[in-house]
Parts: C-alpha cells; sequence; structure tokens
C-alpha cells in the first residue's frame, strides 16, 4: 500500500528562506511514540469502523445486521451475498453504465480541458485573461443555481433520458481547465520559445511538449473526473429514467428503497459499488491529493 | 508579444497579420471546451438569473413579472423552513469539520513509521460515494438496533435519540455523516498548511519555554491563519449549497425537519416544473453563498491589517 505523501504548500504561504532545519538528535522518548500512535489508532477507528461495519455486514444473514448486543464480527461469512447480489438487481449494468459514464466524460474533459488550458496559458491574443475570468468566475457559483435552466434546456432538446444529457453537462467543466492551466503556467515559456524558433507550429508544440510534460498532471485531472463521475448521485438522478441506464449509485439507491429490510444484501451492494473507486483511489492516491492541493476545491 | 518587443520593429503588415493569426490560434485551442462551457454553463447560468424575474410554468408561456416571484417567497412558509434548516447544517457542518480536519492534520503531522496509512484512511471517506456514505450511517443510526445508540447505551445514554426518524434529530445524523466524509479532504489542505511552518518556530519556542498549548496557539494557529480562511470559505460555500446527501440520506425528511434551499430548488423547478419561482429561491441562494464569501473576505483583510 502506498503511503500519502506529504502535501504541497500551495493554500500556505511559502516559508521564509534561511537555514533548512536540520535533523535535531532529540533522543526517542518511547512514552511520547507510544501516546503519538494511540491518538493515531483512535483516529483510524474514527474513520474505519463505518467501513469495516459494511463489509461485515454484507457478509452476514440480513437479520444478523442489527443486532443486540452488535457483532462486529460474522459469525458464519457467508460469501454467497457476493454471488446472488448479480441476479437479485442487474448490479453488472449499473457498474458497466457507470464506468461507460465515467470514461467518456473523463476523456472528453482532459482532451478540451488541457487543449483550452494550452491556449490560455502559452498564447497571447487579445481577451484571453477576460474570458479566463469568466471560467474562473463560473467556478463559485454552485451547480444549485442553474440546475433547473440546464434541466429545461435538455428537456427542450429531448436529450433527457440519455447519456448526452448528463455528458454533455459534465465534460466541459471549467475545473480542468483551471487546473491545467496552473500546471501548465509552471513549464517555462523558453522551452516553448525553443520550440517555435524550431519551426514546431503551436499545436506540435502541444502534442509534443506540453502533454508529455503534463503527464502528472493529465493524472490528477483525470482521476478527480473519473472519482466524480462515478460518485455523482444527482447528475444520473435528474436525468436518468430508464432503469436500463442506471449507474450504480441510482441501482444502489432505488435498491434500498424498495427492500429497506434485506440489510445485508444492501451492504453487499454498497461494498461493490465503493469497490472501483478504492482501487483507483489506492494505485493514485498521489496525483488525486496533489490534484485537490493545487486547485483547493471540487466540482 | 514579448518576442515582439526583442525583435527588430516589423513592418505593419506582417505584424497585425502575425496578431491575427495569434487570436485565430488562441481560439482554436480554447474552441472545444468554450462550446461546451459556454452552451452548458454559462447560458443556463445567466438564464437563471433572468428566469427569477418570469413566471413560467411548464405548461404556460414564460411572462415578465418583475419581483412577483420574490414577494411570493416572502410569503411562502416552506422557503423559510429551507432557509432555517440551511443555516442550522451550515452551524453545525462548518465549525465541526473545521474542529475535525485540524484534529485529523494535527494528530497526522508526524514522522512517525505508518503515518501514511493512516493519511490514506482518513481521507478515503470524502472519496466514498454518497449512496454508500449514507446507507451506512442510517443503519449505524437505526433507532433501535444501530451501533451508535447501543454505543450511547453502554456509554450510559438510557433515552438515545431516535435519529434520522425524529424530526428534531434527523439534522444532527445529517451533520455527523456529513463531518465524517469531509473531514478528511480539509485535513489535506491543513496539513500542507502545517508543513509550510518553518521548524526553527517551533525549535525557538520551545527553548524558550514554551509548552505544547502556547505554541499550539501563538505560532501554530497564526501561521495557519490562510489556511484557516480558504478552508472556511470553502466549507460555507459547500454547506450552503448542500443537497445530494440530504437526498439520498433523508429526503428532507421526516417532514420538512431537513429541507434545505437547493432541494426546495430542485423540488419546485424540477418536479413541478415551476421554473420561474424556482430560479427565485436559487438567485436568493446564490446571494447568500456570495455575500458570506464578500464579509468573509473582508473581515480577513480586515484582521491581516492589524
Amino acid at each position: 500500500m502506498t503511503a500519502l505523501p506529504d502535501a504541497p504548500a500551495v493554500v500556505a504561504p511559502p516559508s521564509p528562506p534561511g537555514r533548512p532545519a536540520g535533523p535535531r538528535s532529540r533522543r526517542p522518548r518511547p512514552l511520547r511514540t507510544a501516546l503519538a500512535y494511540a491518538s493515531l489508532l483512535a483516529v483510524a477507528l474514527l474513520v474505519l469502523v463505518p467501513f469495516g461495519w459494511m463489509v461485515s455486514s454484507s457478509l452476514k444473514r440480513d437479520n444478523q445486521v442489527l443486532t443486540v448486543p452488535i457483532e462486529w464480527i460474522p459469525r458464519e461469512f457467508r460469501w454467497s451475498n457476493f454471488v446472488e447480489i448479480w441476479d437479485r438487481i442487474p448490479m453488472l449494468t449499473y457498474l458497466g453504465n457507470s464506468a461507460f459514464l465515467s470514461a467518456a466524460i473523463t476523456v472528453l474533459q482532459v482532451l478540451t480541458g488541457s487543449f483550452a488550458a494550452y491556449g490560455f496559458a502559452k498564447v497571447r491574443f487579445p481577451g484571453r485573461d477576460a474570458l479566463f475570468l469568466a471560467y474562473i468566475a463560473t467556478i463559485a457559483v454552485p451547480w444549485q443555481a442553474y440546475m433547473v435552466p440546464q434541466y429545461i434546456m435538455m428537456q427542450r432538446a429531448e436529450l433527457t433520458d440519455t447519456y448526452w444529457s448528463i455528458i454533455l453537462l459534465q465534460a466541459f467543466g471549467a475545473f480542468g481547465v483551471f487546473l491545467m492551466r496552473q500546471y501548465y503556467l509552471s513549464i517555462p515559456d523558453d522551452l516553448c520559445e525553443a520550440a517555435r524558433i524550431d519551426g514546431l507550429s503551436e499545436y506540435g508544440i502541444y502534442r509534443r511538449i506540453m502533454l508529455p510534460l503534463s503527464k502528472p498532471a493529465l493524472a490528477s485531472l483525470a482521476m478527480l473526473t473519473f472519482v466524480n463521475t462515478w460518485n455523482d448521485y444527482m447528475g444520473p438522478f435528474i436525468y436518468l429514467t430508464s432503469n436500463d441506464l442506471w449507474t450504480v449509485q441510482l441501482g444502489l439507491r432505488s435498491f434500498v428503497g424498495q427492500y429497506d429490510a434485506e440489510y445485508a444484501m444492501i451492504m453487499t451492494g454498497a461494498v461493490l459499488s465503493v469497490l472501483p473507486i478504492l482501487v483507483v483511489f489506492l494505485f493514485g492516491q498521489r496525483y488525486f491529493i496533489r490534484g485537490i492541493a493545487t486547485s483547493g476545491l471540487k466540482g | 508579444m514579448a518576442q515582439v518587443i526583442t525583435q527588430p520593429a516589423p513592418e505593419t503588415p506582417p505584424r497585425k497579420r502575425r496578431a491575427w493569426r495569434g487570436v485565430l490560434v488562441g481560439w482554436s485551442f480554447i474552441l472545444p471546451n468554450f462550446l461546451g462551457f459556454a452552451l452548458f454553463t454559462l447560458v443556463p447560468m445567466l438564464a437563471a438569473f433572468a428566469l427569477a424575474f418570469v413566471d413560467w410554468d411548464s405548461y404556460r408561456t414564460p411572462e415578465w413579472v418583475g419581483l412577483d416571484n420574490f414577494q411570493r417567497l416572502l410569503r411562502d412558509e416552506t422557503f423559510f423552513v429551507a432557509l432555517r434548516n440551511t443555516l442550522y447544517y451550515a452551524a453545525g457542518h462548518i465549525p465541526l469539520t473545521l474542529a475535525a480536519a485540524l484534529g485529523l492534520a494535527l494528530a497526522l503531522n508526524r514522522r512517525l513509521r505508518g503515518v501514511g496509512f493512516f493519511r490514506t484512511a482518513a481521507f478515503f471517506p470524502y472519496i466514498t460515494s454518497l449512496v454508500a456514505v449514507a446507507v451506512v450511517w442510517n443503519m449505524l443510526f437505526n433507532p433501535t438496533a444501530g451501533p451508535v445508540n447501543q454505543i450511547l447505551q453502554a456509554l450510559g445514554v438510557d433515552d438515545p435519540p431516535r435519529w434520522a426518524a425524529s424530526t428534531d434529530w434527523a439534522m444532527p445524523a445529517v451533520i455527523i455523516t456529513s463531518v465524517w466524509r469531509d473531514m478528511g479532504y480539509y485535513m489535506v489542505l491543513f496539513l500542507a498548511g502545517l508543513q509550510a511552518i518553518p521548524k526553527e518556530y517551533h525549535e525557538a519556542a520551545r527553548v524558550d519555554g514554551a509548552n505544547a498549548w502556547h505554541r499550539f496557539r501563538r505560532i501554530t494557529l497564526p501561521c495557519l491563519r490562510p489556511t484557516t480562511f480558504f478552508v472556511v470559505v470553502m466549507l460555507t460555500i459547500q454547506s450552503f449549497k448542500v443537497l445530494d446527501l440530504i437526498v439520498v440520506m433523508t429526503d428532507g425528511g421526516p417532514g420538512r425537519s431537513t429541507l434545505v434551499l437547493a432541494q426546495l430548488v430542485y423540488r419546485e423547478g424540477i418536479t413541478e416544473g415551476r421554473f420561474g419561482y424556482s430560479s427565485a429561491i436559487a438567485l436568493v441562494l446564490f446571494v447568500i453563498v456570495l455575500t458570506v464569501t464578500v464579509v468573509q473576505f473582508r473581515l480577513n483583510e480586515r484582521r491581516s491589517d492589524r
């Protein structure tokens, strides 16, 4: 398991120049270390107990989930829950739909976002900065304030209950442009200038120089977008009514509504809906954290 | 323009042509994103402003009515219920998340073996899907046999709250869940702030005999001020626009006890098709968020001046 790296300092002011803090030879104090670990353990318990309970409940019988006293560890492990759920609800369809939507939106957002960011960061033309300001200003407006006009538009275009509505609404966010532009600004202009003198066109510079150099930022953006889309509830909830288009979030929510006493099966579904995100996160959490720390905002 | 200045001044026509080329090339990069952005974000955003002054139900033709929607708002009791609930949520969510995130960051800002694992764990709730979070916490909060109430009873609370099943305790249940979910995200921001504090400050204070509490009060907190400010602004915006967690966890109930402003916008606009009226509520929501943010910026400036 990879460790969460020290987050880069972006929000805070840079530390003043001076003597770098050398390793102070302080004697190890076992009591302090023990106390520190005890506090870490308390934190971990607070955070992880709900997850532990979710996994444990997913391996029980329905009538063993809410018992007095609490059974933290199942009496018998019912792995069969993870087999039965595929027949109880169309879980495979839901997972596939979620994967398709997340992938489509991520690809579009990364492509158009990084492309536009190059225009904003490295090509000079009148009106550019005013336009960028318009992008930034929209990030400050809560989406909840304009969801109704968006809905009216989609309704008039007869795109409700299709993936088009969600893809079109989420693939061109200002967030991706902002994140990529921040990164491109950190790449020296001299590099582009040299390439220009060598006869590379702007598109060539973008493709041959900027894209390869910005792989970490592209990875950050791709991950944030993928996870956000996978977890999104309101978008699919507003626009998708047909069962065969539903994402995992909608499917799970509707299952809870219909069979609210099947506690174990609900938990099995919850585990399955979280698992893909856990995998993505563990593989790329470094990019994930960096993206959050650079932008300081999300969705 | 930098390259133009460093070169010997060229004739006017080529320079003009180059400027035009710059515009074309620049726009060609921005256009693919801008088309989607303008059509699906900018236009609806501007439309939301205009719609607030229009009477438009999905069956009738739109009609300009000036401030009618806002007058109706002042007479709408449900609006004030939603406004009060939103303020309630914000009043719980902002300070508790701030404290939890700062506490986590302080606990995890140590050079210990395995601290990375704990940071990862603390962050994970934030990227867990809301539906899973809501489903799990709703069961944890189960009034009769849920683990939360069993633990409370074991601690000597004879009559534990009925949480999401009662009008008084549904909002606290939502707030606790949202604090648990969001604290890891703000912890990342605080960790970045803590790591930017020069170690010499603490060393010097320790030499001068300052204890841990004094160092926290006199060094850590003042140095963290920019981060704290940023976190408070973000938390405020996030609190006032809360929607999905409520929809999934309580759907505004029981009764109207957890109905919030953004949810009222959704109900009026998308469920009921009252486009004009819902846009007026949305505008109020936006103005509240904007005002609070501006006030916070002002306060921050004044405090930095001192």
